[in-house]
């Protein structure tokens, strides 16, 4: 289903829960509304169900407004966070709801309901009451039960919110797949990025009820365009003073400037391990954390603290050794604008100042 | 130390339930089983009784679609405003407060022969104070706030999740209603109904005032025992206690048993 929201407002009291939100989707995309709790994203989610009903704006299905139709009419399935699977009905009956209410013949109701129990891999369960169910079993079967009557859009609602870390990468990999088979237009609230980028097609960030930017999650990553976007997406360090680090001296003709460093964008380590030394600084360890996969390392140059990571294969590095610190680049921002700034020492094998 | 409160409570429970029981027992088989059923068979028990069953099964019968309804409402309805719910919230408890016979004397005082609504009733042929109508109005008053108080916090616990993913699923709000909300809040209302029936049969103060008391017209059982004792006639007040109060341990186990079922 093609979607389109057009200057979405929504106020619960005083709060502005969503404000002037505008998006279109296509057909068939994978979405994730990524952003931080109480942003406004289930309210989002719910007013395209129909489940709350905007201030102002439109919601467009098809080149038709929806706005008035009941959520039984908007040919939405809809996960809950919580699930929200019927209590006293077993898994069968949960599935089939959507198709009773339909007044669909048995032997088809029956059919739809195993085709859908053998592909949540929830077969042999269909017995079983929803309190008899681990978390990630109940998650499967309330996308069953969403997915039943063939809506044209799916929506989640922090999906995987409630299940624990290790089912909940299986059932991140499993839900991608089994969205990208049926070919089913998805949207997914969550506040984790990993999650969101790992499983969407495109994310949408959603701060203090604003869009902030909708794009791939590279892109995202790549090109933030706010200051929220830089920050949210990926850890990073906000240093004051840019200008004081070598190779971003250009920033001080921008008063007021500050810039975000992503660990990725540093390189730590001896002397030897640096082809052109002009461009880094010397710096001492801070600290070391080992990290399973890597070594975080904390690094004080200047007054600044910055965080990186260092490959196991690296020799160790230890707290209070002296080190080259290499930053490649930073994102820049003030007031009115922002921009990536790359260390220009970096780019100019030999430098004329030197 | 524990155990002498533990004889005291037990001392208690049998000097103000057990013993009473046991007269009221002993008192109407005093003339043995002839006694205890010329006592109940008297035109005016028999018609005591009918008029206590008539006033129980409509009060039950009413109690439950408004009081499930106002429920419903309370909890979920988003077009009240949280002030307005509040203020229908603590008026539901209003017959807690007040003394079932100042209910009954509201009943009375609004819609007695001589107050304008009253009379309207009257004329066109519908007699509401001293006559069923009132009686059961009275015993609404009273029995009111315990359908609506056993509901609302089942609802509230249930949340409206379930609800909403039924709507999402196309099912309109009966359908909703019946398949989602009342299999979750059926031992609730159960309960509910239980105590309802038990305080509608139990009710006196109120009833008394708003029917007059009229022997064979507006008597209830209740009020007839009032009567039988007032009369002296110890055996037949017995006897129709005796009958109130076997219905009442009934019913007491049976909200026992819905109570555990409402645990599930």
């Amino acid at each position: 289903m093609h979607i389109e929201v057009n200057q979405l407002n929504k106020h619960f009291g005083d709060f502005h829960a969503v404000n002037n939100v505008s998006f279109t989707i296509e057909k068939g995309r994978l979405i994730g509304l990524l952003g931080p709790s109480g942003g406004g994203k289930t309210s989002i989610l719910r007013m395209l169900a129909g489940l709350e009903t905007p201030d102002t704006g439109d919601i467009v299905f098809h080149g038709k407004r929806v706005n008035d139709l009941p959520p039984q009419e908007r040919g939405i399935g809809f996960v809950f966070q919580n699930y929200a699977l019927f209590k006293h009905m077993t898994v069968f009956d949960n599935i089939a709801f959507g198709l009773k209410v339909k007044k669909q013949p048995k032997d088809q109701i029956r059919e739809r309901v195993m085709s859908l129990v053998e592909l949540t891999g929830l077969k042999g369960f269909e017995h079983r009451y929803p309190h008899q169910l681990s978390g990630g079993q109940r998650q499967r079967v309330a996308f069953a039960r969403a997915l039943a009557p063939e809506p044209q859009l799916l929506l989640l609602d922090e999906p995987f919110a409630a299940i624990d870390a290790k089912i909940r990468q299986e059932l991140r990999t499993w839900l991608k797949d089994m969205i990208e088979r049926l070919g089913i237009t998805s949207i997914f609230v969550t506040h984790d990025q990993d999650e969101a980028i790992e499983v969407a097609d495109e994310i949408m960030i959603i701060n203090k009820g604003r869009l902030e930017q909708k794009g791939t999650p590279w892109d995202i990553y790549k090109n933030p365009q706010t200051q929220f976007v830089a920050s949210f997406i990926g850890e990073s360090t906000i240093v004051s003073e840019v200008h004081k680090l070598k190779g971003f001296e250009d920033a001080s003709s921008w008063a007021g400037t500050k810039a975000l460093i992503r660990p990725e964008y540093i390189e730590v380590g001896k002397t030897s391990e640096f082809k052109i030394i002009s461009a880094t600084e010397t710096g001492r360890i801070k600290h070391i954390h080992f990290r399973g996969s890597e070594w975080m390392v904390e690094v004080q140059v200047g007054d600044v603290t910055l965080i990186t990571y260092r490959s196991l294969e690296k020799e160790v590095l230890h707290p209070g050794e002296e080190v080259n610190v290499l930053v490649h680049r930073a994102y820049l921002f003030n007031d009115t604008d922002s921009w990536i700034m790359e260390n220009k020492l970096k780019e100019d094998p030999m430098p004329v100042h030197i | 130390m524990k155990k002498l409160w533990i004889t005291l409570t037990y001392l208690v429970f049998i000097i103000l339930l057990i013993i009473p029981l046991i007269r009221i027992f002993y008192g109407s088989w005093a003339e043995g089983w002839e006694g205890f059923i010329k006592a109940l068979s008297r035109p005016q028990s028999l018609h005591a009784l009918q008029m206590t069953g008539t006033i129980v099964v409509l009060v039950t019968l009413i109690n439950t679609i408004f009081g499930v309804m106002l429920a419903i409402y309370l909890v979920r309805a988003t077009w009240l405003g949280p002030r307005i719910k509040q203020f229908l919230n603590s008026l539901v408890d209003l017959p807690f407060a007040v003394s079932p016979v100042i209910g009954g004397l509201m009943i009375v005082l609004l819609l007695g022969p001589h107050t304008v609504i009253g009379s309207f009733f009257e004329d066109s042929g519908f007699k509401v104070v001293y006559a069923l109508p009132g009686m059961v109005l009275a015993t609404l008053f009273v029995t009111f706030p315990l359908m609506v108080r056993e509901v609302m916090p089942v609802l509230q616990e249930i949340g409206s999740q379930q609800e909403e993913a039924a709507s999402t699923l196309g099912a309109y709000s009966w359908y909703t209603f019946w398949k989602v909300t009342w299999p979750a809040i059926r031992w609730g209302v159960i309960y509910g109904v239980v105590l309802t029936v038990a305080r509608s049969m139990g009710e006196f103060g109120a009833v008394l005032v708003v029917s007059g008391n009229i022997m064979n017209k507006t008597q209830t059982a209740t009020t007839l025992v009032y009567q039988d004792v007032e009369n002296f006639n110890v055996l037949a007040a017995n006897s129709v206690a005796l009958v109130l109060a076997t219905i009442s341990i009934a019913l007491l186990l049976l909200m026992e048993w819905a109570k555990k079922r409402k645990g599930h």
